[in-house]
C-alpha cells in the first residue's frame, strides 16, 4: 500500500478521474504479455499528456516510489510488469497522432499511439511507418521505443532506431528533455539511441517524432514451401549470397504453420513441414528481376509449393497468417512460452536440430517461427500448465536463448531482456559490461526507481521469481530470512 | 485455493478462460478500451477478472460487476483474437451469474425491469407507440432534453420517429412466391421491428417472394428472447426461445428467416442456450440450423427478380451482431452489389460498435453517446448518399447523430431496386 502523502501526491499530479487504486481493478495491470511473471501494482495513474507524465514521475521521484511505464501490455519480456508496492503509468490516455508532415515525411506522435496507426495515417500522402512488430495493430510507438522493436521488415530497414528522429523524455526525476533532432543527422553523443532500446529504465517517453517512408513501388510476396527446414534455411543463406536484400523473409515450422493456418486460414499446406514466406519490394523492374533470382534459388532447393500473392488482399492473408503465428499456437496448446534469441544466419539449421534434441530431452513441443533473414529466431515452447509442465518448459525456454548465444548470437532480438532475461544476462556479459550498463543507468536514474529490476541482473533478486510467493533458493537453504 | 466466486450454475469455463493468452490483439477493437484506455474495461482485462474471480480471489459485487457491465457484448474481440478465445461464451456465462447473485441498486434493478417489461411485447410497444406519437407532437423532447436525467434523456432521444399506421399494421400470414417457388421459408418478425420498422418486414415479404420464396409470417410469435439473453436475463431468454421454436418448428419450411441481426445471432445460439434441457436440445439444434439472416438467405439463391438502377454512393455498417457475432460481412455486400449503381463503400473504424447494443445505449447513455458521435463522424467521413445496416437498434442509435444520411436496411434497398423507385420514396404496396 502506498502511504497517503504519495498517494495524494499522485492524485494531485493527474487527477483523481485518472488514477486506479480499486484493489480488484489494480489486479489486471499484474502483468503484461508475459503472464509467468506477475505483481499488483499499488497504484495505476493514467496521464493525459506529457506535463502530467512530469508531475507524476516528480511525484514518485520525491516518494522514493518505484514506476513503471506502460503501453499496451504487449511485451514479451516482462518489461512492463509493475514492481512491488509501485506505480504504474499507463500512457493509454496519450493517443493522439500530433502531427503529420508529408513534405518532410515525419510523424509527431504521442507514446500510446499504435504501430500500425502510424501507416493508416499517413497511408493517405502515400507514406507509411516501416518498423512492423507482429503485435503493429496493438502494441504502441511508446514501447516500440522503449524495446527499440523490429518486426519482419527490419531485415531491409532497420529497427526503430533507425526511424525515430527525437523524442521528449521524462528523466526519472521528473524532468522534461528532448533527445535526439529532427534531422538525418545527429550532433553530438548520441542520447536518443541510448534511451531507444533501453526498457523503460531510463525514462518515460513522450512526444516522439519518426521518419516516414515512401510507400514502395512494387511489393512482391511469395509463399515457398520446402520439405525441411534445413532446405529453407539453405535459401535464406542463398538469398542473401546472391546479394537480393528482401524485403523480408520469415520462416514458419510445421507446428507453426498448423497454428496459424487454425487461426488465419491463409492458404499453407498443413503438412508441409517448413514454409518461406519471401516479400521484395522497390522499383518494378527491380523486384521482378530478383523476383525471378528468388523464384530459380528456392526450386533448387526442392520446393514443393510456390505460391505467389496475385492480389494486395492475398498478400494480407499471408502476412496475417504469420503475424497471428505466436497468439494463434494458443490453438494447439493450452500453454507456452514465446522465446526469442538470434544467431548467425549460416547456423540457423544447426539451431534449429539442437532445438529439437532439447526439446525431445525436455518432452515438450517446440514450435519455430522467425525472421529467417537476420537469424532472429522465435521458438515457442508449448506446455500444459495443469500438467505441472511449466517449470520445465520455463527451463528449456532459457536453455534455448542461452545456446543462442553459445552459437555466437544474442539472448534477444527484438522482445528485450525485460523480467525474463535478466538472470541471464551475465551469459553474454562479462562484469565489466554489465557494470558499465549499470553506470549508464544510475547517471539517469541514481534513485533507481524507474523499472527496477528490469533489463540488468540484480544480484540479490537473481532466482527469485516475481508473482505468486515462491521460496528463494536460498531461503530455503536457511541462508538468508525475509523481513 | 479457495472457492470459485461463481454460483454452480452455467459458470464461464476454465478451458474456455485458459484459451486467452493475454496477448493483447483485442483491446484496439474494443469499445470501451477506445474510449478509456483502461485495461479493466478490455477484453483481455475481462477476461482476466473472470479468471480471477472464477478462482476465487475478487469477488462479483463491485467492480467486477462494473466491468461486466460496461462491455457491450459487440464480440469484435472475437474477431480480433488470434487464439480463438470464446468471448461470446465467456459473457454469455458471467451476464446471468451476475444477474442472479450481485443486487442493483434500486433506480438500476426499477430502470433495467422497466426495459424488460415493456421491449419484448408488442402490445405494449404499440401502445408506448401512441404515447411516443404524442410526445413527439407535442414537442416535448425538446423539454425532456433539459430537464430528464441521463439514462431517460437516452431512451426518450432513441424513440423513433413515430408512424402510428405502420406500429399497428400486421403482415399478411402467407405470401406466395413469384414464379417457380425455389424456397418456403417462415420470418420472424420481431418485437421492435415490427411495430417501429414494420416497413422493414415489408420489403422482406416482397424482396423473398420476388425471389422465389413463399414467406409464412405465424401471427402467435414473440420476442425471441435476444435482448435478455445479451443482457444476462438468462430464465427470461430460455423462456423465449423455447415459445420461438414451438411457434416455428410446426411449420413446413426449409428455413427461418431474421432481419435482425441481433435476433439472429441469439436464434443461432438456441442449441447452446437449451444443451442441458434434454426436452429442447434437439429440437432447440434443429431450429438453429434453419435460421439464416436474409442477406445471407438471398446470397445463397442466385438473384432472379430484375434490379433497377440506383445510382448512389451507399455506406454499409457492419452491425456487430451480424459481423462479429454470426461472421457475416460478405453476404450483405454481395447482396447490395446485385443493385446496378449502387457504390458501395465501408467505413473507417468498421470493426468498432456504434454505440448501441442491445439496451446497451439506455443502461449505459454516456459510453453509448461517445461511440454514437464516433460512428457518425465515420459515416459522414464518406459523404455517402445512403447508410444502410441490418440491425434497427444501429438504426435507432445512429439517427440520434445523423439527421443528414437516410438510412435503411439492405432489404429496402434491394425492395426499391426490385420495384424501380428511389430507394427513399414509399414503397407502392404498403
Amino acid at each position: 500500500m502506498l502511504d497517503r502523502a504519495a498517494h495524494d501526491a499522485l492524485v494531485a499530479a493527474v487527477g483523481s478521474e485518472n488514477v486506479i487504486s480499486d484493489p480488484v481493478q489494480l489486479r489486471s495491470y499484474e502483468c503484461d504479455g508475459l503472464t509467468g511473471f506477475r505483481q499488483t501494482p499499488s497504484l495505476v495513474v493514467l496521464p493525459r499528456s506529457t506535463e502530467d507524465v512530469a508531475q507524476a514521475v516528480r511525484a514518485c521521484h520525491r516518494h522514493w516510489l518505484p514506476f513503471v511505464a506502460r503501453g499496451a501490455g504487449t511485451g514479451l519480456s516482462g518489461g512492463a510488469m509493475p514492481v512491488a508496492d509501485g506505480v504504474v503509468i499507463s500512457l493509454q490516455r496519450m493517443r493522439e497522432i500530433v502531427h503529420i508532415d508529408p513534405v518532410d515525411r515525419r510523424a509527431v506522435l504521442q507514446p500510446g499511439v499504435t504501430n500500425l496507426d502510424i501507416t493508416k495515417a499517413a497511408a493517405a500522402h502515400g507514406l507509411y511507418y516501416a518498423p512492423d512488430p507482429s503485435s503493429q495493430q496493438v502494441c504502441t510507438i511508446g514501447g516500440n521505443v522503449a524495446e527499440n522493436s523490429g518486426g519482419a521488415h527490419c531485415l531491409k530497414y532497420g529497427f526503430t532506431t533507425n526511424h525515430v528522429l527525437s523524442m521528449t523524455v521524462v528523466l526519472p526525476d521528473g524532468e522534461v528533455v528532448t533527445l535526439g533532432e529532427d534531422t538525418d543527422e545527429q550532433l553530438g553523443p548520441d542520447l536518443r539511441g541510448v534511451v531507444i532500446g533501453s526498457e523503460g529504465t531510463l525514462g518515460i517517453v513522450c512526444d516522439i517524432t519518426v521518419r516516414l517512408l515512401r510507400v514502395p513501388e512494387t511489393v512482391r510476396t511469395l509463399l515457398a514451401e520446402f520439405p525441411s527446414v534445413t532446405a529453407a534455411g539453405d535459401v535464406v543463406s542463398d538469398l542473401v549470397a546472391a546479394g537480393i536484400i528482401p524485403a523480408a523473409v520469415e520462416m514458419m515450422d510445421n507446428l507453426a504453420i498448423q497454428a496459424a493456418e487454425k487461426a488465419v486460414g491463409a492458404g499453407y499446406t498443413l503438412t508441409t513441414p517448413a514454409a518461406l514466406v519471401v516479400e521484395l519490394d522497390g522499383p518494378a523492374s527491380e523486384c521482378e528481376a530478383q523476383f525471378d533470382q528468388v523464384r530459380t534459388i528456392c526450386e533448387r532447393h526442392g520446393c514443393t509449393r510456390l505460391h505467389i500473392a496475385e492480389t494486395a488482399a492475398e498478400r494480407a492473408k499471408i502476412w496475417k497468417g504469420r503475424k497471428a503465428a505466436f497468439a494463434a499456437v494458443g490453438r494447439i496448446s493450452p500453454d507456452y512460452i514465446v522465446q526469442d534469441g538470434v544467431v548467425p544466419r549460416t547456423r540457423l539449421a544447426e539451431v534449429l536440430s539442437r532445438i529439437e534434441d532439447m526439446g525431445r530431452d525436455a518432452g515438450l513441443r517446440v514450435a519455430n517461427v522467425f525472421h529467417a533473414g537476420d537469424g532472429n529466431l522465435h521458438p515457442l515452447v508449448l506446455f500444459d500448465d495443469d500438467a505441472g509442465e511449466l517449470e520445465r518448459a520455463e527451463q528449456l525456454s532459457t536453455d534455448i536463448a542461452e545456446l543462442c548465444v553459445e552459437l555466437g548470437g544474442s539472448l534477444s532480438g527484438e522482445h528485450g531482456i525485460g523480467t525474463d532475461k535478466a538472470c541471464s544476462m551475465p551469459r553474454m556479459f562479462g562484469e565489466a559490461d554489465l557494470s558499465t550498463m549499470d553506470s549508464v543507468r544510475a547517471a539517469f536514474d541514481l534513485r533507481r526507481l524507474c523499472n527496477p529490476g528490469k533489463l540488468l541482473p540484480t544480484p540479490r533478486l537473481c532466482g527469485e521469481k516475481p508473482g505468486r510467493y515462491r521460496p528463494h533458493p536460498l531461503e530455503e537453504a536457511g541462508v538468508i530470512e525475509r523481513l | 485455493m479457495t472457492d470459485s466466486s461463481f454460483d454452480a450454475t452455467n459458470p464461464p469455463s476454465r478451458e474456455l478462460l485458459n484459451d486467452c493468452v493475454h496477448c493483447g490483439f483485442c483491446l484496439p477493437t474494443c469499445p470501451t478500451y477506445q474510449l478509456w484506455g483502461e485495461e479493466m474495461d478490455s477484453p483481455r482485462g475481462r477476461i482476466y477478472l473472470m479468471d480471477l474471480a472464477e478462482r476465487g480471489e475478487i469477488e462479483l459485487e463491485g467492480a467486477f460487476t462494473e466491468h461486466i457491465d460496461a462491455c457491450l457484448g459487440c464480440m469484435a474481440c472475437v474477431t480480433s483474437c488470434p487464439s480463438g478465445v470464446q468471448y461470446d461464451r465467456l459473457l454469455e456465462a458471467t451476464r446471468p451469474q451476475v444477474e442472479r447473485n450481485v443486487p442493483r441498486a434500486r433506480s438500476d434493478r426499477w430502470f433495467r425491469n422497466g426495459i424488460f417489461a415493456l421491449f419484448p411485447y408488442r402490445r405494449r410497444l404499440r401502445a408506448a407507440a401512441i404515447g411516443g406519437a404524442l410526445y413527439q407532437k407535442l414537442r416535448l423532447p425538446a423539454l425532456a432534453e433539459r430537464v430528464l436525467p441521463p439514462r431517460l434523456r437516452a431512451a426518450q432521444a432513441l424513440m423513433p420517429q413515430v408512424r402510428l399506421r405502420s406500429a399497428f399494421a400486421s403482415l399478411p400470414r402467407r405470401v406466395r412466391a413469384e414464379g417457380e417457388p425455389r424456397r418456403r421459408v417462415a420470418l420472424l418478425s420481431g418485437c421492435v421491428q415490427d411495430v417501429f420498422f414494420h416497413e422493414v418486414n415489408t420489403a422482406t415479404q416482397r424482396v423473398l417472394a420476388a425471389e422465389g420464396c413463399e414467406v409464412l409470417t405465424p401471427r402467435d410469435q414473440g420476442c425471441c428472447g435476444a435482448l435478455g439473453l445479451h443482457a444476462g436475463r438468462e430464465p427470461h431468454a430460455r423462456e423465449r426461445a423455447k415459445q420461438t421454436i414451438a411457434t416455428f418448428e410446426k411449420l413446413p419450411v426449409d428455413n427461418i428467416v431474421v432481419n435482425v441481426a441481433g435476433c439472429g445471432s441469439s436464434m443461432k445460439e438456441y442449441g447452446h442456450l437449451l444443451a442441458d434441457d434434454p426436452e429442447w436440445t434437439d429440437r432447440a439444434e434443429a431450429f438453429s440450423a434453419k435460421v439464416r439472416d436474409i442477406t445471407e438467405l438471398l446470397a445463397e439463391l442466385e438473384p432472379r427478380a430484375e434490379r433497377h438502377r440506383i445510382d448512389a454512393k451507399v455506406a454499409y455498417h457492419d452491425a456487430c451482431h451480424l459481423g462479429h457475432a454470426q461472421g457475416i460481412r460478405e453476404q450483405p455486400r454481395s447482396v447490395l452489389r446485385t443493385v446496378p449503381g449502387v457504390d458501395l463503400v465501408d467505413l473507417p473504424d468498421a470493426e468498432i460498435c456504434c454505440g448501441s447494443a442491445g439496451i446497451y445505449n439506455m443502461v449505459n447513455p454516456e459510453p453509448a453517446e461517445e461511440l454514437g458521435e464516433r460512428k457518425a463522424r465515420n459515416v459522414q467521413a464518406v459523404s455517402p448518399d445512403l447508410l444502410v445496416t441490418a440491425n434497427p437498434g444501429c438504426l435507432l442509435q445512429l439517427r440520434r447523430y445523423l439527421d443528414n444520411v437516410p438510412m435503411l436496411h439492405p432489404v429496402q434497398l434491394l425492395d426499391a431496386s426490385i420495384q424501380g423507385r428511389r430507394p427513399t420514396e414509399a414503397p407502392m404496396t404498403e
